[in-house]
């Protein structure tokens, strides 16, 4: 950034000439960069306002929305059962902090490719862009196993979002009897809705009265609504049935009974579309690391003797993937 | 490159970055977990702050990640200048479209309570002036 520094690499490439011919018809190349890397930032800048786009989308709709599921109650989960350490088996954030690690020390690894690149030392080159393969691979790992575990454990899809939450404080009707029970209901509380007949390990205990067993058929009960029951009183096969709870709120002094809603719909199609997109752009840079180490392990920028300037162009991007997640990671988890 | 550095340095550099923006992640959950918190519920303040930080914190690792891993910080002015300056345009889209979102949610509500209040049956003979009142029935 310093006028030294500039002098710096001016010099430096005046006395590299084949740097020069580049771009046709100059002999100063713009920003005094080669021409593949200032493209790589181009295109690096348009999918930033890609990315941008999405999830200004996504403020967007979760500033019109009354509620939004607390992200610390729907990122709960974690594999080989490390969530039933915590108490009441939610681990909130902590597999999705270890997927920010696996990204964020393959970022460091490839700066390490990078550095190795311009010593042009292929073994380091092709040691440490292998590190930065199998951080990302970890990562879509990772991703598949928390995807699969939102679809089929917990039921959420592109149109469905059962993680509502509450906007009253009140009570919950009990189940059975539908008399109302002392179990609380706090408003900005983020509940999941199961769906009636599966089995969700320890919860439902926690979450239902004592050894009560809701009815799989579709249809309204004292203290909670199973569904599927359609308008004309025939039943929609096809329907997932899900309970939703009923509970009593106070409002003026008197009490209005509340059924348990799904969360806002765009919730499922924005974190599917964007994290897909993000998981992606992983996936793309993953395969084009291991097309570019093998180039490297091969010779091929060896004999170009330009400081493996292609390992530093998909370095480049490996970072934007990595700067993109920093924005993902805020936006759904932290905030 | 970091031509200033030597070799070893910016290997070690490396590693310092990559630990000072490990520690910025930890911060930053253990941040959003506080504001998560039970006791934090009803306090506005500590929520809002707490979202700040953790804002703040990532727009600096996203700065650390261009400047320092993408070495945007050693190449030219006008480089990092013709990358950077089109991406605040963004700051307007942000402003323009949370607040569109609020008044989506704003309107939301309102036909919400439009909904459920509703005209009563006229009088038999006549339209009297209270028709055009709208009376809130419970839901």
């Amino acid at each position: 950034m310093t006028e030294e520094r500039d002098t710096d690499i001016i010099i430096a490439e005046d006395q590299k000439p084949e740097l020069n011919s580049d771009w046709a018809g100059g002999d100063r190349k713009p920003f005094r960069t080669s021409y593949g890397k200032l493209m790589m930032w181009y295109f690096l800048l348009s999918d930033a306002f890609t990315f941008a786009g999405f999830l200004i989308a996504y403020g967007a709709l979760r500033f019109s929305s009354p509620s939004w599921p607390v992200p610390d109650r729907v990122f709960a989960t974690a594999p080989f059962g490390i969530n039933e350490l915590f108490p009441n088996e939610q681990a909130p954030l902590i597999f999705v902090t270890f997927m920010s690690f696996l990204l964020i020390i393959s970022s460091g690894t490839m700066v390490r490719a990078v550095q190795e690149g311009a010593r042009e030392n292929k073994r380091g080159v092709v040691f440490w862009m292998l590190l930065t393969v199998l951080g990302g691979a970890g990562f879509l790992g990772c991703q598949a196993w928390e995807w699969s575990n939102l679809i089929v454990k917990e039921n959420m899809t592109v149109t469905t979002n059962p993680f509502g939450t509450y906007t009253d404080n009140g009570y919950y009707l009990d189940p059975e009897t539908g008399e109302r029970s002392d179990e609380e209901v706090v408003a900005g509380e983020t509940y999941l809705l199961h769906v009636a007949g599966e089995v969700h390990g320890g919860e439902e205990e926690h979450e239902g009265a004592d050894h009560f067993t809701y009815s799989e058929v579709p249809g309204d009960y004292p203290g909670y609504v199973v569904d599927g029951l359609q308008a004309d009183g025939t039943i929609n096969e096809n329907a997932k049935r899900f309970i939703h709870r009923k509970y009593v709120v106070e409002e003026d002094g008197a009490e209005y009974v509340r059924v348990q809603e799904f969360g806002p719909t765009a919730f499922g199609a924005l974190f599917f579309g964007i994290t897909g997109f993000h998981g992606f752009h992983v996936a793309t840079g993953v395969i084009f690391l291991l097309i570019i180490l093998i180039n490297a392990g091969s010779g091929v920028y060896t004999a170009r003797m330009n400081g493996y300037e292609m390992v530093e162009k998909i370095g480049l991007y490996w970072h934007f993937v990595d700067l993109v997640w920093v924005f993902v990671f805020l936006v759904f988890y932290l905030l | 490159m970091a031509q200033h550095l030597s070799y070893e340095e910016s290997v070690s550099g490396v590693w310092k970055g990559l630990g000072l923006l490990a520690a910025v992640t930890v911060v930053e959950v253990l941040l959003s977990l506080l504001k998560a918190a039970e006791f934090a519920e009803n306090i506005r303040p500590l929520i809002y702050v707490a979202s700040l930080l953790i804002i703040a914190l990532s727009v600096y690792k996203a700065y650390f990640i261009i400047y320092e891993f993408m070495h945007m910080g050693y190449e030219v002015k006008g480089l990092a200048m013709s990358v950077l300056l089109p991406t605040f345009l963004l700051l307007w889209a942000l402003i323009a479209f949370f607040n569109e979102g609020d008044a989506w949610r704003k309107n939301r509500e309102k036909i919400e309570f439009r909904n459920e209040a509703k005209a009563p049956v006229a009088a038999p003979v006549g339209l009297l002036e209270d028709v055009y009142m709208l009376e809130e029935v419970p839901a």
